[in-house]
């Protein structure tokens, strides 16, 4: 399909902007960790503490070790558009069999 | 939007998995039955674009953030069985890799943006669209309020499924297991956030592509037209 390097091209323009998104700082509303429970109410609702932990992500909150927030968090959106892709990629040619 | 695990209780994690599952089930058949492989590179981009423009926070006046989807720009190209597919890989692959949205979580977070927002967003931008040339403003500025009413309508969804728990799941003594705000707490916040910033994110993103696409890429407007995806 003609024309569609320019949205890859916008795609990596989209990655070395993205910590655009760092400048806003705060929590989204209902995405506080754990431990923000013990400032704002006092205690950490037992449930929550149980489950929020349950699962360990290799990069946080877009950090990648030993980088910097900002080359982090742009070299997380590279990895996550590239797995992204990967993955949309694979299931896609295994599901759309026509041909067009 | 992204709801951590732990918020909400295992039992709503699994009524939330069950409302997403015949979704997934009945996209990947419409997307079998209709897209051609050469979209297949089209809905892979959309996807990391969708990925992407989540990772934009914007502050909200007080003291949040929020930010927009992109899946109801998804819909309008590609249609919306095809932005449940891109929508929710984005949103695994964030839980997996990036911590953002929980494992347990991940059927209500798909419920919520990569269902709700994508058909409701779709109906919006069908209802101002209608049967518009493909280069008639029409086009972008019913992709535009539909986006608004697209994240919305999720952001509700989610406010709803915060605002429950305490009322459902709390111990002897009352106190709240997992989040503890309640409707009254929830629906206010969360639409605040998204009737003001992430609407309005989600508005520009998804009104500035489709009036891209109009000008520089007529032929990606033209593939729901053509039924090479699946509206």
């Amino acid at each position: 399909m003609k024309g569609i390097n320019k949205l890859w091209i916008g795609l990596g323009v989209l990655a070395l902007l993205s910590p655009l998104g760092l400048l806003a700082s705060g929590t989204a509303w209902g995405e506080w960790g754990a431990d923000e429970f013990s400032d704002m109410l006092g205690y950490v609702p037992k449930g929550l503490a149980r489950f929020a932990e349950i699962w360990s992500a290799p990069l946080p909150d877009y950090t990648v070790p030993s980088l910097g927030d900002v080359p982090g968090y742009i070299a997380s959106a590279i990895i996550g558009m590239a797995l992204v892709v990967v993955l949309t990629w694979g299931l896609g040619r295994a599901l759309a069999r026509r041909e067009g | 939007m992204h709801i951590p695990d732990g918020y909400l209780s295992p039992a709503t994690c699994g009524v939330m998995y069950a409302a997403a599952a015949p979704f997934w089930y009945k996209a990947t058949k419409k997307v079998k039955e209709a897209l051609t492989s050469k979209a297949v590179p089209l809905l892979s981009i959309f996807a990391a674009f969708s990925f992407t423009i989540m990772m934009f926070n914007a502050p909200v006046p007080d003291g949040t953030t929020a930010h927009a989807v992109g899946g109801t720009l998804i819909a309008v190209v590609l249609g919306p069985w095809a932005a449940t597919i891109g929508v929710s890989i984005a949103l695994l692959i964030q839980a997996i890799f990036f911590g953002d949205g929980g494992i347990l979580a991940f059927g209500a977070n798909c419920f919520n943006m990569a269902v709700v927002l994508p058909f409701v967003g779709y109906a919006v931008y069908r209802a101002i669209s209608g049967d518009a040339p493909l280069s008639s403003s029409r086009h972008w500025i019913g992709a535009a309020i539909g986006g608004y009413v697209g994240i919305n309508a999720a952001a509700l969804c989610a406010a709803i499924e915060f605002g429950l728990q305490p009322a459902l799941f709390h111990a002897a003594d009352g106190t709240p297991l997992y989040c503890p705000y309640g409707l009254s707490q929830a629906i206010p916040a969360m639409m605040f956030a998204h009737l003001t910033i992430a609407g309005l994110a989600e508005a520009v993103v998804t009104g500035g592509v489709v009036t891209f696409l109009q000008r520089a890429m007529p032929s990606l407007m033209e593939l729901r037209a053509k039924k090479e995806v699946a509206a």
